[in-house]
């Protein structure tokens, strides 16, 4: 199958996922299901990674930034501007891509192979509505709040490196923090942080859903799908960035 | 009574039905056999509307079912019970919350109420006080019960089983058989199972259809089964030197 009918079926799996559901009880849920597995069980990564990834930009920039002329509340704006414009919205995305992408892509796989959406489908309950829209919603809910703790904890995270190294001072730190901020910026993270969460819940979905096989063809889905999200994360963020901030 | 014209379907290159006729009738058991490849799997899904065969028709008690409106067709599935293979229970749910599935999805009734009917079946198929295990801590005859169980909650008018005995020991087989017997005498639902275990064929097969390479060879009861020239079936169910000899003693009698 080439790439364009694989982008064909992925927009018809879509028209699927996005009818009204069979019982919005049922699907209020699934939905808090999904919210605890995707979002809340990945809350303790994302804090650890970010407050590290935050602390190494803010000591490579004052490793970097020797030169007397340069101030040293560079380090924390360009700390503030690497965590609101890059490292919280993509990084976190990529992230989440490798350990959601694979949950979701091997959890709707199995089910597939076992023939579990098979007996959905017999009992007229739309397979992928009753699936995958909850994963979406949660998504979409979730992962800008997500997105919001891993800017703050990456910020946090240079100024904990600072002190720690004693490579800058606080005062210096926050001033940066303070110098020209655009809220626009935060703005423009979170429709990014948007745009990826629908590709991290639909496109691992589309893997999933869609395998033929055994259980080596799910781990092939799945490592598919983490492939094939992070390659649509990265793509989209350049024609976001190139849309929203040119 | 499901009724079935000139069904074709193809994958492909690969033309797996070739034309298959038959009429399924209401309170029996009727029968698919044939060696793997043969189509079985192919038919029972064709019947089950999750693959769509391009040519023939498909109707349930006068319903063509390519002729159904989407909600129509939804609305049908409700009057269909399936027992998989492999039970296709989900896994992440208690056998309480399996069998609650359906009643849970298409119907109005209070948690009491569907707790009542879980109990109802599952005491039905034999596994009373089950309620709170998954599925992974019971034993393969225990998932087929349950199975059962989640298929007949909604009082189906059509139940359909994929080898229902396949993986059992030839006593839990049995059970699985007489369950499979009792239900569709009891609730008058039309019944078709896909199996190629003889034992079972032998003992509740009231209507067997015989597929080879897709197509029909042969259709009967399970007595005629035992008294019939035809080559394809001879050769298929008599293929075990077993069953060789109760044929000829059979006969002889």
């Amino acid at each position: 199958m080439n790439y364009i009918e694989h982008i064909g079926k992925y927009f018809l799996m879509l028209g699927q996922v996005f009818k009204k559901p069979e019982k919005w009880k049922v699907f209020r849920e699934m939905l808090f299901r999904e919210i605890e597995d995707l979002g809340l069980k990945s809350l303790g990564i994302i804090m650890f990674i970010s407050f590290f990834i935050g602390g190494v930009v803010a000591i490579q920039t004052a490793l970097n930034v020797d030169s007397p002329f340069i101030p040293k509340y560079l380090i924390g704006f360009a700390t503030k501007r690497s965590m609101i414009l890059e490292f919280g919205p993509t990084f976190t995305s990529i992230i989440l891509a490798g350990k959601v992408g694979s949950y979701i892509a091997s959890s709707i796989g199995t089910m597939r192979v076992t023939e579990q959406i098979d007996a959905l489908e017999v009992m007229g309950v739309n397979s992928l509505n009753y699936l995958v829209l909850p994963k979406v919603i949660a998504a979409l809910f979730f992962y800008p709040l997500l997105v919001l703790i891993a800017m703050f904890l990456g910020i946090y995270g240079g100024w904990t490196a600072g002190i720690l190294t004693d490579l800058f001072y606080s005062a210096d730190y926050i001033d940066g923090l303070q110098l020209e901020f655009n809220p626009y910026y935060i703005k423009y993270a979170l429709v990014k942080t948007v745009v990826f969460a629908f590709a991290i819940a639909t496109v691992p979905a589309y893997h999933g859903y869609y395998v033929k096989g055994g259980s080596l063809e799910v781990g092939r889905a799945s490592t598919q799908a983490v492939v094939w999200t992070s390659v649509t994360i990265i793509t989209l963020n350049y024609f976001l960035t190139q849309m929203l901030l040119s | 009574m499901i009724e079935v014209k000139g069904l074709h379907k193809s994958f492909g290159e690969a033309h797996i039905l070739k034309g298959v006729t038959a009429n399924f009738e209401k309170g029996k058991i009727n029968m698919i056999i044939g060696q793997s490849g043969s189509g079985k799997t192919v038919f029972l899904k064709s019947l089950l509307g999750l693959y769509t065969p391009e040519e023939g028709t498909i109707a349930f008690d006068g319903r063509i079912y390519s002729e159904l409106s989407i909600k129509e067709k939804r609305n049908l599935r409700k009057e269909i019970g399936m027992l998989f293979q492999g039970s296709a229970l989900f896994d992440s749910l208690t056998v309480e919350e399996n069998i609650m599935f359906p009643l849970k999805m298409f119907t109005n009734q209070t948690e009491k109420e569907m707790l009542h009917r879980v109990n109802e079946v599952l005491d039905r198929v034999k596994l009373p006080g089950s309620n709170l295990k998954f599925p992974a801590e019971l034993s393969g005859g225990m998932q087929k019960r349950v199975g059962i169980a989640r298929a007949i909650v909604m009082n189906p008018k059509y139940l359909f089983c994929d080898e229902p005995n396949s993986g059992l020991d030839p006593k839990t087989a049995t059970v699985i058989d007489n369950l499979i017997q009792e239900i569709t005498h009891e609730f008058n639902i039309t019944t078709v199972v896909n199996s190629h275990d003889m034992n079972s064929v032998m003992e509740i097969g009231e209507n067997i259809m015989f597929l080879k390479d897709g197509s029909k060879a042969w259709e009967g009861s399970n007595n005629e089964v035992f008294i019939t020239d035809n080559e394809a079936i001879v050769d298929f169910v008599y293929s075990s030197n077993l069953f060789k000899k109760v044929r000829e003693s059979y006969l002889k009698s």
